[in-house]
């Protein structure tokens, strides 16, 4: 009987849960299925289903291109980052040098910075020295709150991992750094994509120096693109479009999530490390 | 195949007192030696120095003859198994054995017959798919082992491989390791922590205390005699009574009684008024389990038994008494290193099963004195050191 109650009632609190987390997207898909102004049909469902909105975003060059940059920028800061960050955690993780805390502490500070203060600066830098509106000009300050994340995850999982691994290498024949590709890479592999996708994320999500250092299409994500968006005419918001291109832009991150969120876990349980 | 040599190897890690203080050892081409020592006493950093994965202060380490101080791990040709196992967990036990061989690009059919070969020794050709994780304590050792011994190096370095085995298989993988050993004749150097351990694997042992080499002979006469009160305590379990003894002339009082030394032995302690006197618990007897004329070469005495411990194949007696000053602030620091609690001021007798002495009540005793040492309590030292059994011999009171 106990164990009935106790069934449904965790169902019905998961359920709720669900709803309150997926009603927003759920409302925001179905939007984006509504033609013109069917987004002020006051009903939950389009009365009309409709690929309209899809269409349109995709002829627009706005928003092809703001994906195309979207993808390229927040692709090569993750890479950039992960790679850098692996190398400055595993001498942070394993090596005693002064000033190490410092290290740590300073890479803390700058990611919490709010990056509305930078953008000003960054503006008038950005202009003198050329990289407005470029790629370069936002990965740069992108990986300046994405290597201190990818730095501290990426030490914690090295310092899980025994020195003796690296040593028993070194006494088996191995320079340092055939110990740490063969031995130490492989294990870490799981919060090497932890970073990765952490890191991701916030290139991708970014609004503020998305929409401060661009000025064209050269370089304006997503996130940025998205206030540009125009309705039909005047009067009409283009609320649709909006919802369609927001429905675009979620699923690469949700196929990632679903990708390496297996391999995420699985390196967190299986517990091999103390082998 | 190799010896391996230290010469007056020392390590600082600046913290005031060295590490590892001036060691000097030879280990001869295939012996076992054991390094022991409680924790603390720079028995693992001379292991790592020999390996190379610390770096050696001042002194040098000889491997066949050539200096080895500046040499990386990689080119000193030695295998070490782990306290951990370390292992690696990503890769099969047979990639795990064959780590080494592909780090040094061997061919796949060499690296298979090499790998068969260790597995076999070692009795892993079960396992060889599996990974690290799905076994347990004791195979994940033996693939250590197998890792180890397939790279045909000039010596094994073990760091306390069974401390993370249970009592159980401690003894099984303990009598692998040394059938292992005498198969393949391999100079092997081996820590550990535990003398139950060094007694019996090595073919000669090492004591360390605080980094200082204390003594080093075969388990023998190690156990019989001991250097210094640190080594005589050390070894043997039960660990060896000490008690106080007075110097009067030529007379030794103990707690328990007295006894007359021989002119000899009354030269050797000469100038001290007290000493700490040791015997191991097997050298006490019931007295009225003997013939009266073993019972006169000895000392018969009268004790109160606090407890008594009886195991089946023989029984322990525990004996309180008095101990001065003098003599219980060196047995207190002797705990300490010892890693023991507080040594109480009690003697440990090992007596026959058969023996009737009852807890609680008064018993005869009886003890060997030529089995008794004579140790300086300032010093430490044995002043009986090197009077053999035979040449020995301290009339009876």
């Amino acid at each position: 009987m106990n164990s009935l109650r106790s069934r449904v009632g965790w169902g019905l609190a998961g359920l709720a849960i669900l709803v309150y987390t997926l009603l927003p997207v759920a409302w925001i898909v179905s939007l984006s299925f509504k033609q013109g102004d069917d987004i002020n049909n006051k009903k939950f469902l389009p009365s009309h289903w409709s690929l309209d909105n899809y269409r349109t975003v995709f002829d627009t060059n706005l928003f092809t291109s703001a994906l195309r940059n979207s993808i390229g920028i927040s692709l090569i800061a993750t890479t950039v980052s992960v790679i850098l960050a692996t190398v400055a955690a595993y001498a942070i993780a394993r090596l005693q040098f002064r000033g190490k805390r410092l290290v740590l502490s300073a890479a803390l500070a700058i990611a919490i910075f709010p990056t509305v203060a930078l953008v000003g600066p960054l503006f008038d830098m950005w202009r003198s020295l050329g990289i407005y509106d470029t790629w370069i000009g936002l990965i740069i300050p992108y990986m300046s709150f994405t290597l201190p994340l990818s730095i501290w995850v990426l030490s914690a999982f090295f310092r899980e991992i025994p020195w003796e691994m690296e040593q028993a290498a070194q006494v088996d024949g191995a320079t340092p750094w055939q110990a740490f590709r063969k031995v130490i890479v492989p294990l870490a592999a799981p919060g090497v994509f932890t970073a990765a996708i952490l890191t991701f994320f916030f290139a991708w999500n970014d609004f503020v120096f998305g929409i401060s250092l661009t000025a064209t299409n050269n370089a304006r994500p997503v996130p940025a693109a998205l206030a540009f968006f125009t309705g039909e005419s005047f009067f009409q918001q283009p609320t649709a479009a909006i919802s369609a291109a927001s429905v675009i832009v979620t699923i690469p991150v949700i196929a990632l999530v679903l990708i390496f969120q297996r391999r995420i876990v699985a390196g967190l349980t299986s517990g091999a490390v103390k082998g | 195949m190799a010896q391996i040599r230290l010469e007056h190897v020392t390590k600082d890690f600046g913290t005031g007192e060295p590490a590892v203080d001036d060691v000097n050892l030879g280990i001869e081409d295939g012996e076992f030696v054991i390094l022991v020592g409680p924790s603390g006493s720079g028995k693992s950093t001379i292991l790592r120095m020999i390996v190379g994965l610390e770096d050696i202060t001042s002194g040098d380490v000889f491997i066949a003859d050539q200096r080895v101080n500046d040499k990386a791990p990689r080119d000193r040709n030695l295998a070490m198994v782990f306290q951990n196992y370390a292992l690696y967990p990503h890769l099969s036990v047979y990639e795990n054995i064959a780590f080494p061989l592909r780090l040094h690009k061997l061919p796949d059919d060499e690296v298979r017959e090499r790998v068969g070969r260790a597995a076999d020794l070692l009795e892993l050709g079960e396992f060889l798919d599996r990974k690290p994780a799905q076994l347990s304590g004791g195979q994940r050792q033996r693939v250590a082992m197998g890792r180890a011994i397939v790279r045909e190096a000039d010596a094994f370095l073990f760091d306390e491989p069974l401390s993370n085995l249970d009592a159980k298989l401690r003894g099984q993988v303990r009598t692998e390791i040394s059938r292992l050993q005498n198969q393949l004749g391999i100079t092997t150097v081996y820590v550990t922590h535990d003398q139950i351990e060094a007694m019996t694997l090595g073919d000669r042992v090492a004591v360390l205390r605080r980094g200082v080499l204390q003594q080093v002979d075969v388990p023998r006469e190690l156990y019989e005699q001991p250097v210094n009160l640190f080594v005589a305590g050390f070894l043997g379990s039960p660990p060896m009574n000490f008690m106080p003894a007075g110097v009067e002339n030529s007379t030794l009082h103990l707690p328990i009684g007295d006894i007359e030394l021989t002119r000899e032995l009354a030269g050797e302690v000469k100038g001290h008024d007290i000493l700490i006197a040791g015997v191991r618990p097997e050298h006490f007897e019931d007295a009225s389990m003997l013939d009266d004329a073993r019972k006169a070469q000895g000392l018969t005495f009268e004790a109160h038994v606090d407890v008594i411990e009886w195991l089946g194949s023989e029984q322990y007696a525990y004996i309180p008494f008095e101990a001065p000053e003098e003599v219980r602030a060196p047995l207190q620091e002797l705990a300490a290193d010892l890693d023991m609690e507080q040594l109480r001021t009690q003697l440990v007798v090992n007596l026959d099963a058969e023996s009737r002495v009852s807890e609680g009540e008064n018993a005869t005793l009886w003890l060997d004195p030529s089995r008794m040492h004579l140790f300086d309590p300032a010093s430490g030292e044995n002043l009986t050191h090197g009077s053999g059994t035979e040449a020995r011999s301290l009339a009876s009171a």
